[in-house]
């Protein structure tokens, strides 16, 4: 049976160690210039380094360019194509089509990830992507379990689902928790107050946190919850994803590295010994319950639930 | 202002506009689209029974849309229909017949989001122009040159491009270009918002949003295990709630960019809502069109966008990227100040009697106000009221009831008549 891939986001060159030895397969890095709601910055002298170190590790490295375009930005991207394949990057990650025409242009044999977040939710526009030039789709995440799989059923292209993590619900370009400072009348603190980490949105009414952060890409709202179906594997191993994500944006590196090593277990277990996955998997689950911050309840994200319209 | 041949000429020594954007307005149901395109409209979008993002909306059925083409094209108007959904494979099913559909009905485009509808249009319905919706978040010209040579025929672009980045699209991708003027809006980018999913189980990319963007939030931070609220008792809380899109003092320039279709939101708003922006855009476009360096925008057609505003405007993403002024805090009232009080049927100029539909209730005593694309708006007081059968009334109480009483001046069928508050 294929084993999936163990995707995770490193906060750090450093942290890219710790989790090869975790048994990630692969890591998805980036900078906000390019990248959207990453674990860590990497600039190219970082991106350098974690080539070095996926590879003494035998593991790969994704970058994120997954970024809406303004104008201003389309004149660089080929440079950054440019670096990214000649230092050997193993894909690139991007939504918006002026990332692909320019990877076109510049470096034609660049593997390309499909990743709008919210966008890919059939086969049919996988497929679309995939005959424009991108080897995988990013599914998603308000997709149910037999969504995924039947996505999966019909997909000529790779298909990579997020397991583990908070997702994002919304990004504006505008500059909404500086607006609010603003509003406020506390302007000489906004600059640098805007962007500090740990803010979150509380919704009184559903007793809910909502991590919000600003950026240069505008401001990003994430879920509530994060995704954990660490228990929940078997169907989607037997349908034959191809990556499973692990997304560590927002959370603590050592955190990131329990849950990846959690997950190798898993998935290991689920393809190689059915049914010792089975008898363990309400412990692996227990376990990544044990070192959730309090904040941050788990749940299944829309795998096991129904959406209306 | 940046000025180009293609766009205005000197005729008999003016200048005048030669290329004249298509006016687009939105229609939540056949009276609504007949309306439209009365009162000034080029082309006209609608919502089908599927596929489109207002799954509350009054939508259309295929008979409908046929007989609202059929109305259009009395104007040499068209008839576009949103089908901008983001598909999930249970939707795949119906698709080609719906369509099929679309294309007999005469629809002239479809505004889509998804690859999935675009290349089944393509397929089995190539009478249909595509057209990529907002939902896509375009905005910049080499995602745009993307979707030219996809062979699309025009790009709504995303509601965060500048008139200097229109500009420089329209500069490097020979391709139709519909940008938004007036109306409500996301505060996030299309199509990138799943609040809704989240908070209430509805899919936004498929027409259940709830709006949870206008709720109210309170914003705290998190310091090692304590909540640091980052607000006084007194402060309002947390909102994202944008002010309505209002472009009016930009259609000269966004006609000088040679922008292709300049379109109003809303599909869910009231007829009195569609006649009122339709017409004040008409007005703005010809005015501009025939006199551009002499061009004025006069007040009462300011005045006249308020009687029908419901939320305060603002000219957001067009004139730069909005601040705290274009968002709303706090308690904020409605602002109709109008009602729609009837809409005309006929007119007898001998004995000066209007034949009127009530939409709203008034009296005899009212100070009501009628507008119309043949009429400059006037106001007078209601006289005597009666019913079709020539009873007096004492006021007209009921929705849709035919009434009649004595307007002085001239008005004409599809004609409105408000009231103020
Ligand atoms: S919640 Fe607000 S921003 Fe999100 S889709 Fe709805 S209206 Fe748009």
């Amino acid at each position: 049976m294929k084993k999936p891939e163990l995707l995770v986001t490193p906060t750090s060159v450093a942290h890219i160690h710790d989790l090869a030895k975790a048994g990630a397969d692969a890591v998805l890095i980036g900078e906000q210039r390019y990248g959207l709601r990453l674990a860590g910055e990497f600039t190219r002298k970082d991106v350098r380094e974690a080539m070095d170190v996926a590879r003494k590790y035998g593991i790969r490295v994704y970058v994120a360019m997954n970024a809406l375009f303004h104008n201003d930005k389309v004149d660089e991207l080929g440079d950054y194509v440019r670096f990214l394949a000649d230092i050997g990057v193993d894909a690139i990650v991007f939504g918006d089509p002026a990332v692909l025409m320019t990877v076109r242009e510049v470096a034609p044999q660049m593997k390309l990830h499909w990743n709008t977040e919210t966008t890919a939710t059939n086969w049919y526009a996988c497929n679309y992507w995939g005959r424009k030039g991108a080897k995988r789709a990013v599914l998603a995440r308000e997709l149910s379990m037999d969504a995924i799989i039947e996505i999966k059923q019909h997909a000529e292209v790779e298909i990579e689902v997020q397991v583990h993590g908070m997702t994002c619900m919304f990004q504006s370009k505008r500059s909404l928790i500086g607006n609010y400072f603003e509003y406020q009348g506390k302007w000489l603190e906004i600059e640098k107050k805007k962007y500090e980490k740990g803010m979150f949105l509380y919704d009184k009414e559903r007793d809910n946190k909502y991590p919000i952060f600003e950026d240069e890409n505008g401001t990003h709202i994430m879920s509530p919850n994060d995704i954990c179906i660490i228990d929940e594997l078997g169907d989607m191993v037997d349908a034959g994803i191809d990556s499973f994500k692990i997304d560590g944006v927002l959370h603590e590196a050592e955190y990131i590295t329990n849950v990846t090593a959690l997950y190798r277990r898993a998935i290991d277990l689920c393809v190689e010994q059915r049914e010792q996955y089975e008898e363990e998997k309400d412990e692996l689950l227990a376990q990544i319950e044990a070192i959730q911050p309090s904040h941050r309840p788990l749940d299944t994200g829309f795998f096991f639930k129904e959406t209306v319209y | 202002m940046w000025k180009n041949e293609r766009i205005s000429q000197i005729v008999d020594g003016k200048r005048v506009i030669v290329k004249k954007p298509e006016l687009l307005a939105p229609a939540g149901n056949l009276e609504k689209l007949k309306v439209a395109v009365h009162y000034g409209a080029d082309a006209v979008f609608i919502g089908g029974q599927e596929y489109g993002l207002r799954s509350n909306a009054d939508n259309f059925t295929l008979e409908e849309m046929a007989e609202g083409v059929r109305f259009a094209s009395q104007y040499g108007a068209k008839i576009y229909v949103t089908t901008n959904i983001y598909a999930h494979n249970e939707n795949i099913p119906g698709l080609e017949e719906y369509l099929e559909g679309l294309q007999a009905a005469g629809i002239h485009g479809i505004i889509v989001a998804d690859p999935l509808i675009i290349e089944t249009a393509r397929r089995v319905a190539p009478k249909l122009e595509v057209h990529l919706s907002t939902q896509q978040s375009l905005t910049n010209w080499k995602a745009v040159q993307f979707w030219k040579e996809e062979g699309l025929e025009r790009v709504v672009l995303a509601r965060e491009t500048s008139a200097e980045e229109i500009r420089q699209i329209k500069e490097k991708v020979d391709i139709e270009i519909e940008t938004f003027i007036h109306g409500a809006m996301c505060i996030a980018y299309s199509g990138r918002c799943v609040l809704s999913n989240h908070m209430t189980a509805r899919d936004s990319n498929r027409g259940g949003c709830c709006q949870s963007c206008r709720w109210d939030y309170d914003l705290y931070k998190l310091e090692g295990n304590n909540t640091i609220a980052l607000f006084d008792e007194t402060d309002d809380p947390f909102a994202m709630s944008p002010k309505d899109l209002n472009l009016i003092q930009s259609i000269p320039k966004m006609i000088e960019l040679g922008i292709d279709s300049l379109k109003i939101e809303g599909r869910m708003k009231s007829i009195h809502y569609v006649a009122t922006v339709v017409s004040v855009y008409r007005k703005v476009i010809d005015a501009y069109c025939a006199d551009p360096d002499n061009f004025v925008i006069r007040k009462e057609w300011l005045d006249e966008l308020d009687k029908c505003a419901n939320r305060d405007t603002a000219p957001a993403f067009f004139e730069g990227v909005p601040g705290y002024k274009e968002q709303m805090f706090g308690v904020h009232s409605k602002k109709t100040t109008y009602d729609f009080a009837g809409f005309v049927l006929d007119y007898d100029r001998d004995t000066k009697i209007v034949t009127l539909q009530q939409r709203n209730f008034f009296k005899p005593g009212d100070t009501v106000e009628f507008f119309g694309p043949e009429i400059e708006n006037f106001t007078q007081t209601v006289g005597t009221i009666w019913d079709e059968d020539g009873n007096e009334l004492d006021a007209a109480r009921h929705p849709l009831q035919i009434v009649k009483f004595k307007v002085e001046k001239e008005v004409f069928p599809y004609n409105m008549m408000r009231k103020e508050q």
